[in-house]
């Protein structure tokens, strides 16, 4: 493998890794904040959708990725009103989200396009331009939301109060701070940024909406997040590991292995997949989730 | 720092409840209480479980609404709807289960919701100059940098205390603040305390040790059944008039009979080493023998290995190394089936984990660990009789066996699970603070049950963090202290100093 092809992979790579990493980020603060969201894939599919929805409508592909991230902020207020004021499941809210999203683009898109749920092709200036390195601005946003989040977490207000609600949110409503306001705020934080994610993925990485088109990479940056004990740059070093996987993967079809002969597609287009289980089964050592993560916050008598 | 001088009387009290009445449904917790707090006292605030004093602290530090009443601070009615107004009103809290965040900083405990602008940095700076002119004024330093999780318990109170001092509170309240403290420690808070009050601060001292209220308080007020009974100057008082306020008529405590006869030991422990959860040894090389009719008690401050070393014996986790013997047979592998085989029996620290399925019904919970010779279907209608016969026996309130365990106050669970497992005829029963949040009366039953068990030739080893409890019951007393014992004292050759040093590790 020669340098040149190393670099297209490495590009390849950190293009495949952005929607991971905001999704993974959104699962951050989520979590950190004590709402454990499973919705990540659901709440992408919807800002893929909605974004190429609003691309397609008005021809701008910012106007998209604004679409995007408020149609998944309103699923993760649904979560957040599921989850903070009713107090009820978060798994099962993340799921319900997850099928709701699923449902509601196939239905929609139908209904819009009559394309058997797809969008029209996107072209032009509803498309995220490439600015450098075969990369979109997605890409430094990426970067700069990895750096904020590193930031805000450790040296903000707002990111002491956000991780003290995730370990004893008895403590933070004991120091005068609203838990539920600030659950509030890490769950549209968490919304914004999957919004982000999934907008990459319709106005980026393809050129429209396809169904199911996150194909499971909210879980896969949820096991990120598993895997990166919920730290900010350890988060955005394994998305970029995953994402050089798939930039591998594809790479490698078609390609003859000595010995094995040509691998089909389908075992190469399973390899992140795999990687990921191997990875989280024995290659990491005690992830400790924010204690308070999963359950609803509760004033005692 | 302000300082109250009060020559002519005239100021009003720090606090004034003024008719407080607060009720959860059916529970009535606060009954129209009326109750002042004196600018620079320590105001001692006594009561059992569900007395209401942490309902009605709660009221106080906004967690909760009165349904009617009025809160008085310094004469001015204040309407305190939550902690932050708690703390703008200058009301600090340190509680019994700390709140803090365990895997932050102290810096970080002590900063959140104070944190003084959106970046961190400068909020700290003022942190650390509080904290410098803190530890100047009442000998209180703290790293700051340290993780709470690492600071043994008397330092993370600590931690607790300094959020209200950082934040300028002029009245203090502290609830049962020696529960987890050696002797030792405790004195030293005392210490702290009355420095607190020389500069001027108020403090409510919440407590079930009457001991500590009349070492310390000016004034006590004494609560039952959300009603305040009383308030008392100290210098009027004692222990036992307080005792009998707080439970409305006279409770007495049994007396423990001479030793019996030096018999073979029953229980014969060699070497004992125990891992924790964690994986760090809890227990060390200890030995210790108990005989029949003999009360060993463990003493110790919580977390020094008696939990460890009481599962231990209970077949509940598995020793590393050493021996136990009951007897002749080794029991160093033996389950909690094998055990109960050979007469061995456990009321364990921790009834809810270990001893009751709280939503099941106290006839379901009759059968754990007694249903060997029930066989396979449960005859119910003998069951229901059985348990409520065992209710009547053990004085469980209310006695009515459909009743989910988990509804019972903690003295009348304790009590049922006494009498489940005394009533399976022990030969030895380790027994694991069998007083923890159980009312003074019950106290007395549960005391004077496991006198009478040792009368009748049973061997019994107790763990308790209660020196009260330990002195009381026990004919030997060994003392844990880091997962090793740190001395053995016979019964009446000691008393709460002595155990004391031994539990601080200086003796």
């Amino acid at each position: 493998m020669d340098a040149l092809s190393l670099i297209q992979i490495l590009e390849s790579g950190l293009r495949l890794s952005v929607p991971l990493i905001f999704a993974c980020l959104a699962g951050l603060w989520s979590e950190k904040s004590g709402i454990v969201d499973i919705g990540l894939e659901g709440k992408m599919l919807m800002a893929a959708f909605a974004a190429a929805v609003a691309a397609f409508m008005t021809g701008h592909a910012w106007i998209g990725v604004f679409a995007g991230m408020a149609a998944s902020t309103l699923l993760g207020l649904l979560h957040g009103f599921a989850s903070i004021s009713q107090r009820g499941n978060q798994i099962i809210s993340g799921v319900a989200l997850n099928m709701l999203a699923a449902g509601l683009t196939a239905l929609l898109g139908h209904v819009i396009f009559k394309q058997g749920g797809r969008s029209p092709p996107l072209e032009g200036a509803a498309r995220l331009p490439e600015l450098a390195f075969g990369q979109s601005a997605m890409s430094f946003l990426a970067i700069a939301a990895a750096l904020l989040t590193a930031l805000a977490l450790a040296r903000t207000r707002f990111g002491l109060r956000v991780r003290a609600a995730g370990e004893n949110p008895a403590a933070v409503d004991n120091a005068g701070v609203s838990v539920t306001r600030l659950r509030y705020g890490a769950v549209i934080l968490a919304g914004l940024l999957c919004g982000l994610a999934g907008a990459t993925l319709s106005l980026g990485q393809a050129a429209g909406f396809l169904p199911m088109m996150t194909s499971g990479k909210g879980f896969v940056a949820l096991a990120a997040l598993i895997f990166a004990k919920w730290r900010a740059w350890p988060a955005f070093w394994t998305c970029f590991l995953f994402g050089l996987l798939d930039a591998i993967a594809i790479r490698l079809q078609g390609v003859a292995l000595p010995g094995i002969g040509a691998i089909p597609v389908q075992a190469i287009q399973a390899l992140p997949y795999l990687f990921t289980i191997v990875l989280l089964a024995g290659f990491m050592g005690r992830a400790v989730p924010p204690r308070a993560a999963g359950q609803p916050y509760v004033k005692e008598r | 720092m302000r300082v109250h001088s009060d020559p002519g009387g005239t100021s009003p009290p720090a606090i004034v409840f003024d008719h407080i009445d607060k009720r959860f449904g059916a529970v009535h917790a606060n009954r129209s209480i009326h109750l002042a707090i004196a600018r620079g006292d320590i105001h001692a605030l006594v009561g059992e479980n569900g007395a209401g004093k942490s309902t009605l602290m709660s009221i106080l530090f906004g967690f909760y609404q009165a349904d009617s009443g009025r809160i008085l601070i310094d004469g001015q009615e204040s309407k305190i709807t939550s902690p932050s107004d708690a703390i703008a009103s200058g009301i600090g809290m340190v509680h019994q289960h700390f709140m803090l965040v365990e895997p932050m900083s102290v810096a970080d405990n002590l900063m959140l919701g104070h944190e003084g602008g959106f970046a961190l940095a400068g909020g700290r700076k003022a942190l650390l100059a509080k904290l410098d002119a803190l530890a100047r004024d009442y000998d209180l330093t703290i790293e700051p940098d340290a993780i709470v999780s690492d600071l043994p318990v008397g330092l993370q109170q600590r931690v607790e205390l300094l959020k209200s001092l950082v934040r300028d509170a002029d009245i203090l309240v502290l609830d049962e603040p020696t529960a987890v403290l050696t002797p030792g420690e405790a004195d030293r808070l005392f210490a702290l305390l009355r420095d607190l009050k020389a500069r001027g601060k108020t403090i409510i001292l919440i407590t079930h040790k009457l001991r500590e209220v009349m070492e310390i308080a000016d004034r006590v007020s004494v609560l039952r059944q959300g009603a305040c009974v009383g308030t008392y100057p100290i210098v009027d008082t004692n222990e036992a008039a307080l005792a009998e306020a707080m439970i409305g008529r006279r409770v007495h405590m049994p007396e423990r009979a001479d030793t019996l006869a030096d018999d073979e030991p029953l229980l014969t422990v060699e070497a004992l080493c125990v891992r924790d959860a964690r994986g760090g040894m809890a227990v060390k090389d200890v030995s210790l023998m108990v005989r029949p009719g003999e009360i060993l008690g463990i003493a110790g401050v919580a977390g020094n290995g008696q939990t460890e070393l009481l599962e231990a014996l209970a077949g509940l986790r598995a020793a590393t190394s050493g021996s136990i013997r009951f007897k002749n047979s080794d029991i160093s592998h033996a389950t909690p089936a094998d055990l109960h085989a050979l007469g061995i029996r456990h009321i364990p620290e921790d009834r809810l984990r270990y001893a009751l399925a709280y939503p099941f019904a106290v006839w379901e919970n009759c059968l754990i660990g007694a249903d060997d010779e029930q066989g396979s279907l449960i005859a119910r209608q003998t069951v229901m009789g059985d348990a409520a016969r065992l209710m009547q026996a053990y004085d469980v309130r209310p006695a009515d066996p459909l009743l989910r365990a988990g509804a019972l106050s903690g003295g009348n669970q304790q009590k049922l699970v006494l009498g489940r497992e005394i009533e399976q005829r022990p030969r030895l029963l380790l027994v694991g603070q069998p007083t923890r949040g159980v009312d003074i009366g019950a106290i007395a039953f549960i005391h004077r049950r496991l006198l009478d068990l040792r009368a009748q030739g049973v061997a019994i080893l107790l763990v308790s963090v209660e020196l009260d409890e330990i002195l009381r019951l026990s004919d030997r007393i060994l003392v844990m202290q880091e997962g090793r014992i740190a001395g053995e004292r016979r019964a009446g050759e000691t008393d709460e100093r002595d155990l004391g040093l031994l539990m601080a590790g200086i003796a």
